[in-house]
């Protein structure tokens, strides 16, 4: 195993387009429901402990070696918004060719040849981190500081917030980050004896429905 | 040492030959009572009456519903169901299971579920549907009575269309929760939230578009088209009341009136 892959795979300036969302950040400024740093680190302990636990849980999972396909149709599953689903689908497309390049494997090629369109994000980052040879825990973690590290720094710029304190949030998520992996890896473990049911299915409303609320606005800063 | 109740309320609908539905199982238990009431010409209507206040912790309460074939079956309840501390402490399991054979509908549509201060109750919601079946499910939450604090509540809902899992997710909320649960990306402060799904095959030739309901004020619900023939609505309000209003504009919009 190698510790350097992890951090070129959860770099933020890997080629995988994550700049371009926002991770729900951008609704939840707009709504005026981030508005200090002491509201985004509320905003992204959420997310970590309901989507990203989630997206831990996928990445551990596809990592494994849980069949992608069966992967994906679960992430569909625990993702009721088209705009995040559609969102999720692009960020898996655009992370594929990255992954690709950095680390070809033939499962990757399965996987972009069965979703043209692009796999839900999490499920290409647990196949990207098994091609890197990286753990199930790897990639949970990858995936866990990914879903909080997006919305800090878009709001960083929405509310031209101290970037040190954002980058404190994140710090202070740190041990918070490591239990979301650590059950992330262990519900992976239980999916591979009992099927994708045993994955975490924990939901954040204000995401899902802030999502279709900003797909609907018309001027964007990012994406989702 | 004793445990809370454990209970187990049955209820089987299937076609009586005559147009209309026929309940060849309706079996009540413990705290958990069941009455036919009136229903349509072509439906069985039941109601869950609480014989008992509950559930309490350490209570075990599951309820089972199946609409066979061609069945018409409408399930409500006479009142909110409160879940409450109980004096031997634990947490109290809530556990519905539906099934909706091909041809048949099933309305599920208790009135809302209240978190009472200090209680800890996991619900756990399974519907699967097959074929043609129609199933039109709502359920709502309400976190804490007037005034107090959330209880713990943990839910998980689970909705399988032939076999393939169409919707999954669990919320938890309350003390003890993983941290963020009433914050900026969760819950936002709301004390009341709702679910409203329809199964139908007749989305996969006519899709939904997502759309919106209420207001910063008023509470706000969105309907989104999941992936496969079935819609969720997800509506987050300041109160119960409140929290209805935007489950009935959306279940208009969506031809359920639950």
């Amino acid at each position: 195993m190698s510790r350097a892959a992890l951090l070129v795979l959860a770099d933020g300036r890997f080629p995988a387009g994550g700049h371009a969302h926002s991770g729900g950040a951008e609704e939840a400024v707009g709504a005026g429901r981030i508005r200090d740093a002491a509201d985004l680190g509320a905003f992204c302990r959420g997310r970590l402990h309901t989507a990203g636990l989630v997206a831990a849980a996928l990445a551990a999972a596809a990592a494994d070696g849980t069949d992608p396909l069966a992967l994906d149709e679960a992430a569909d599953a625990r993702t009721p918004s088209p705009a995040l689903r559609t969102a999720a689908r692009r960020l898996g497309r655009q992370l594929m060719r990255a992954a690709r390049a950095a680390w070809p494997d033939p499962a990757l090629d399965a996987l972009a040849a069965a979703r043209p369109r692009g796999a839900h994000q999490p499920v290409v980052l647990g196949l990207a981190a098994r091609a890197a040879g990286l753990t199930p825990l790897d990639a949970a973690h990858a995936a866990a500081y990914e879903s909080v590290s997006g919305p800090a720094t878009a709001t960083v710029r929405l509310l031209s917030l101290d970037p040190f304190d954002a980058t404190a949030v994140l710090a202070r998520l740190a041990p918070e980050l490591d239990q979301v992996a650590a059950r992330a890896a262990e519900a992976a473990r239980r999916c591979a004896a009992e099927g994708p049911g045993a994955l975490p299915a924990a939901s954040a409303p204000l995401l899902e429905t802030g999502a279709e609320a900003h797909a609907a606005r018309p001027v964007r800063l990012f994406a989702s | 040492m004793s445990a809370g109740v454990t209970a187990h309320a049955r209820v089987r609908a299937r076609p009586d030959g005559r147009g209309g539905t026929a309940l060849p199982v309706l079996q009540g238990d413990g705290p958990l009572a069941l009455r036919r009431v009136r229903g349509t010409p072509d439906e069985a209507g039941v109601l869950l009456v609480g014989a008992m206040s509950g559930p309490l912790g350490g209570d075990r309460l599951t309820v089972t519903a199946t609409a066979g074939p061609g069945a018409r079956l409408r399930i409500g309840s006479a009142a909110a169901t409160l879940a409450l501390p109980g004096q031997r402490g634990g947490p109290a399991e809530y556990g519905v299971s539906l099934a909706v054979g091909p041809g048949a509908r099933l309305v599920w549509a208790p009135e809302q579920l209240i978190s009472a201060s200090g209680s800890d109750l996991r619900v756990t919601t399974r519907a699967e549907v097959e074929g043609d079946g129609r199933l039109v499910l709502r359920e709502e939450q309400i976190l804490g009575r007037t005034g107090e604090p959330a209880g713990t509540l943990t839910s998980r809902l689970t909705v399988r269309h032939d076999g393939r899992t169409l919707l999954d997710q669990e919320l938890a909320c309350g003390p003890g929760a993983p941290g963020g649960w009433d914050g900026p990306a969760v819950l936002g402060g709301r004390r009341a939230l709702g679910q409203l799904v329809v199964v139908d095959t007749a989305f996969a030739d006519k899709p939904f578009e997502p759309a919106l309901f209420g207001s910063a004020e008023t509470g706000s619900a969105a309907l989104t088209p999941l992936a496969g023939p079935a819609v969720l609505v997800t509506a987050l309000a300041p109160d119960a009341r409140l929290l209805r209003r935007l489950l009935d504009e959306a279940g208009a919009a969506l031809g359920a009136g639950a």
